[in-house]
């Protein structure tokens, strides 16, 4: 039967492109199919609006995870889907370099350039950025409540020992969203002291977490209490009636969401509607809606904002004040990722044993420490903060070039695989040293 | 254990040392073909990158591996977890099984339902249930730490891993082992019983060793299912085991090293080791009696206080294992659920929410896993047959290949046959077969046909080879003593295979997030996922992950209720 419907569809489709003028037979075509990462309270609003505005095309909406997405794109080459729709900066970065992304210059006016210090779109025109999202510290009100603690203000807050344990992350090799805070961190205050700052907070983590979403919801639980996540999980989560709360620190990272056309996408017509449709007023106001809460990169759409939301172009700490170099990100990107994951994220027990035991030295070692004890104390310290390998180290590229694809003839410094292995016995040797350092110094108080 | 009972030595029969019938190799061939089209090509063009460096075939990445004392850790650490979690889950499923299979017992369907429940662990929820009931901070420990100041580490660490494990696994066991004993002629106890064993002697020298088949088939999937399962590590976010390993390499974007596929090649070697010890363990032993008909072991009256006590067991372990589905329930149910023993409030809202787009989920997710249960066990049935009762090359090669499946990521599998399938259109519509729904059918079907095959081996393991000759002599054909004789008396086995593989591939999520290229072709693993993504989702993904449990719950059953009938017809009278 829908064959037979298929067959009358087309008739007519036929019937009416041959009377039809040239304008009309220029329209979208039936259909247009997104590869999303989103969930439905973003993409079904998004979808129902969108065919209201274009009757005659329907949109064929995939959900998949980053990964999952990326990899469909790169086996469908052949017919691929229209668009891809996600946060992850670091998904587009590479479904460009695999040349899976089409150039598109959208012809709405009245977007901003820039958002915080990244650039809403990027560079070479492959990909669009439709809405932004700030960086913050969710939290839930009646674990802090049970737990007798403060709420956190400032990202160093969350070096406190009163906040050992209660704190979750997603890793950014698996968050480009998260990656994107973890270099501005390193941006900002320097390779490192920006590590001495990851690695402390690191000290307090109680998970990182193998998916964006996967600290919103544990913070939601209760399973810990404090997560640092992007503004619209923790916002759009008070929104459904769960007992949290969201703050932005004085200073936090701007990060764009965005959207690509496909290499031979099959419904050029259509996708490129789509991507018009998202940075029209009436697109950007859906943005608004409480289960959504992305800020919106049209200026003029703020005007009608509710009191209190966050406006990046107007609210000086939202991202303005951090200084952040692309190129220097880009060329390192993979390495930051292993390297996180080596010193943090496989290694969280030991990380979490030795800032236990610096921060319990510290404790009873009390105001006058004997000067050996502040001698040990401060060699754990730089123990348990620090990374086995240099800022120049990192860019060079003899060293990232063995965290990207071997290309025929680009001689790598080594292997992943070592210097993967390298990091982790350093990881776990300077943790186990810094742990007995502090245990020595309590000693020789 | 020398004196296992043995009936008769098999004497060389007839069809064996003829080799096969045309129909055999033919048989054999077929399922060699599916295995060769829809497992080793679409894996092998996938990890074919864990042996290739820049100059072609190396092994230098397996260097790497050893070399390396996070993977070296995160091996041992499986194994160690895999060893202890069939301890574990022995001590849950044989007392069950034994229960169950020994003695009249009101209720033993609705067990035998609930038993295979725990493997239905919808995607996200399942984890945010178990989160919320046994979670650092979940219902218990809030409970505990009310009333006595302490918490109970349940979700910690590898030890965390083995107890959630053991809860979703156990039902390899229980199900493979009671098929076993439902098996075991009733004149083989009276025999012992005449000779005076009684109690315990009857029970480990006759009883479960001649059960034996059935409860390494279980052990080794539960070893094999644990060693391989990304699942539960991710839950308690326990990053030092092989699996979570490999999935972290694959999945991540932009990771371009080859080790996440070196991970993976050496968990199927692996798990075809542990296969192989299975194996070993019963090897030149013979488990077959002839005696059939008898419908089982006798079921005894256990007396009120052995039923008391039988029923406080089995209450107990169903609380115990079922607590995350009661946890589901109650997430689908609730308001809001945070930090507190129970949700605060209740409300219907959620399954209003789902209930216009529920139905073609259901009715797809009994589609695709109905087929690709009923492909399981006629090609795990077939094979099983071929393995034990033919002589012909190649038989072992291809249950080894079968086997391997056990141990491959759904995601590596997904890769492959995207890969493989995208660019061969379908007739007609020119849609690509890679993402035809029944490409999905497939990957379920590959990725659990190891335990309708193992449950196929251990149910024909206990079958002696001179019943079927009886019939053969007797003037009946291949088919007709096929059909007769060897399918009605495995049909337990079979049976329990069918229910492992439609059970487990109702909540696949990694294959099915990559094959699925529209929404009216998913099932219920894939909507569950698209509402687990965000807060206001919650509710709706429980819901939804209730009616997955149920619809798994209800197919059990009614299997179930089929075998028994099978089994009534068969069984003779005792009392």
């Amino acid at each position: 039967m829908t064959a037979t419907l298929a067959c009358a569809r087309l008739l007519a489709a036929a019937v009416i492109a041959f009377a039809a003028t040239p304008a009309l037979a220029q329209g979208p075509e039936d259909k247009v199919v997104i590869v999303t990462s989103f969930s439905k309270e973003l993409t079904d609003p998004f979808a129902q609006a969108f065919q209201k505005k274009h009757p005659g095309t329907r949109v064929e909406v995939q959900n998949r995870n980053t990964a999952a997405a990326v990899t469909f794109i790169r086996e469908t080459r052949s017919s691929p889907p229209d668009l891809m729709w996600a946060s992850a900066p670091d998904a587009f970065e590479v479904l460009k370099k695999d040349k899976l992304l089409q150039k598109y210059q959208p012809k709405a006016q009245g977007i901003a350039a820039k958002v915080g210090s990244y650039p809403v779109n990027d560079p070479d025109g492959f990909f669009v950025g439709f809405a932004a999202s700030g960086y913050g510290i969710m939290y839930n009100t009646r674990y802090l409540r049970a737990n007798n603690l403060p709420p956190p203000k400032e990202w160093d807050d969350l070096k406190k020992p009163i906040y050992a344990g209660h704190v979750g992350i997603s890793a950014p090799s698996r968050s480009g969203t998260t990656h994107l805070t973890v270099e501005t961190i390193l941006q900002g205050e320097g390779w490192d002291k920006g590590w001495g700052t990851l690695l402390e907070i690191g000290g307090n983590l109680a998970q990182v977490s193998d998916r964006s979403f996967g600290v919103p919801d544990a913070v939601n639980s209760g399973q810990y209490g404090i997560g640092i996540v992007i503004d619209f999980f923790g916002l759009s989560a008070k929104a459904s009636g769960f007992p949290v709360e969201f703050a932005y620190p004085t200073i936090t990272t701007i990060v764009p969401a965005n959207i690509g056309i496909i290499a031979n996408a099959r419904n050029q017509k259509a996708a490129e509607a789509f991507v018009e449709f998202l940075l029209s007023e009436e697109g950007q106001q859906i943005l608004l809606d409480p289960k959504i809460q992305r800020l919106p990169v049209r200026l003029t759409t703020y005007e009608k904002v509710p009191p209190g939301y966050p406006n990046p172009f107007k609210d000086a700490r939202l991202g303005a004040r951090v200084i952040f170099n692309a190129d220097v990100s880009e060329a390192r990107y993979e390495l930051i990722n292993s390297l996180f994951d080596r010193v943090i994220t496989f290694r969280l027990k030991e990380l979490n044993a030795a800032w236990k035991a610096i921060h319990d030295a510290e404790a009873k070692l009390g105001a006058r420490p004997s000067a050996e004890a502040t001698r040990l104390m401060a060699q754990a310290i730089k123990l348990a903060g620090a990374v086995p390998i240099t800022e120049k180290e990192a860019s060079d590229r003899a060293i990232t070039g063995a965290f990207q694809e071997i290309k025929a003839g680009q001689k790598a410094a080594g292997r992943q695989a070592e210097f993967e292995a390298a990091w982790d016995a350093a990881a776990v040797k300077n943790y186990a040293e810094a742990k007995a350092l502090a245990e020595r110094a309590l000693a020789a108080r | 254990m020398s004196s296992l009972p043995t009936i008769a030595a098999p004497p060389p029969s007839l069809a064996v040392r003829l080799g096969a019938s045309p129909a055999q190799v033919v048989a054999l061939a077929a399922i060699a073909l599916f295995l060769l089209a829809f497992l080793i090509i679409p894996i092998v063009r996938v990890i074919v990158v864990a042996f290739t460096g820049p100059d072609g075939f190396t092994l230098v990445h397996f260097g790497d591996f050893f070399a390396t004392g996070l993977l070296r850790e995160a091996f041992w650490n499986s194994i160690y977890v895999g060893v202890m979690t069939v301890v574990v889950a022995s001590l849950i499923a044989v007392p069950l099984a034994t229960i169950l299979s020994r003695f009249r017992f009101r209720g033993a369907a609705l067990i035998h339902t609930l038993g295979v429940v725990p493997l239905v662990m919808p995607p996200f929820v399942g984890a945010v249930a178990m989160q919320l009931i046994y979670g650092r901070n979940g219902a218990i420990n809030l409970l505990l730490l009310d009333w006595f100041g302490f918490r109970i580490p349940f979700m910690d660490g590898l030890n965390g891993v083995i107890f959630v494990e053991a809860l979703h696994y156990f039902p390899f066991i229980l199900l493979n082992l009671s098929a076993s004993l439902a098996n075991i002629d009733s004149a083989m106890e009276e025999s012992a019983q005449n000779l005076g064993a009684h109690g315990f002697t009857l029970f480990s020298r006759i009883v479960f060793p001649l059960a034996l088949p059935g409860y390494v088939a279980g052990a080794a999937l539960v070893f094999v299912k644990v060693f391989d399962d990304l699942a539960t590590p991710l839950l308690l976010n326990v990053t030092n085991m092989l699996a979570p390993q490999a999935y972290l390499k694959i999945t991540s974007v932009g990771i371009t090293d080859p080790m996440g596929y070196v991970i993976s090649v050496i968990m199927i070697i692996c798990s075809l080791g542990g296969m192989a010890l299975a194996g070993l363990a019963l090897k030149g032993r013979d488990f077959a009696t002839q005696q059939r008909g008898g419908g089982g072991l006798a079921r005894r009256s256990l007396g009120p206080a052995g039923n008391a006590i039988a029923a406080v067991f089995v209450v107990l372990v169903l609380l115990l294992v079922l607590s995350p589905h009661i946890g589901i329930f109650l997430l689908s149910i609730a308001t809001v659920w945070s930090f507190a023993v129970l949700p605060d409030g209740y409300t219907l809202a959620h399954y209003a929410t789902i209930f216009r787009e529920a139905a073609p989920l259901i009715s797809n997710t009994v589609l695709y896993c109905g087929l690709a249960g009923l492909i399981d066990v006629i090609l795990g049935g077939m094979l099983a047959y071929l393995v034990l009762r033919t002589r012909l090359p190649g038989r072992r090669l291809v249950e080894q290949v079968a086997m391997s499946a056990v141990a491959v990521p759904g995601l590596v599998l997904g890769i492959g046959l995207l890969r493989t399938y995208y660019d061969v259109k379908l007739p007609f519509t020119g849609e690509p077969l890679a993402t035809f729904w029944f490409m999905l059918v497939i990957a379920y079907a590959v990725r659990r046909l190891p335990y309708a095959l193992s449950a196929a081996t251990a149910a024909l393991q206990q079958l002696h080879v001179s019943l079927e000759e009886a019939a053969e002599n007797l003037g009946a054909g291949k088919l007709t003593t096929l059909n007769r004789i060897v399918v009605p008396l495995i049909v337990g086995g079979l049976l329990a295979g069918f229910v492992t593989s439609f059970a487990t591939a109702a909540v696949e999520l990694s294959a099915t997030l990559l094959l699925v290229a529209r929404a009216p072709d998913a099932p219920l693993a894939y909507g569950i996922y698209v509402y687990m993504q965000s807060a206001a989702g919650r509710g709706p993904g429980a819901a939804l992950g209730v009616i997955a449990v149920v619809v798994v719950a209800v197919a059990t059953y009614l299997a179930y209720r089929v075998a028994e009938r099978e089994r009534g017809l068969k069984a003779r009278e005792l009392l």
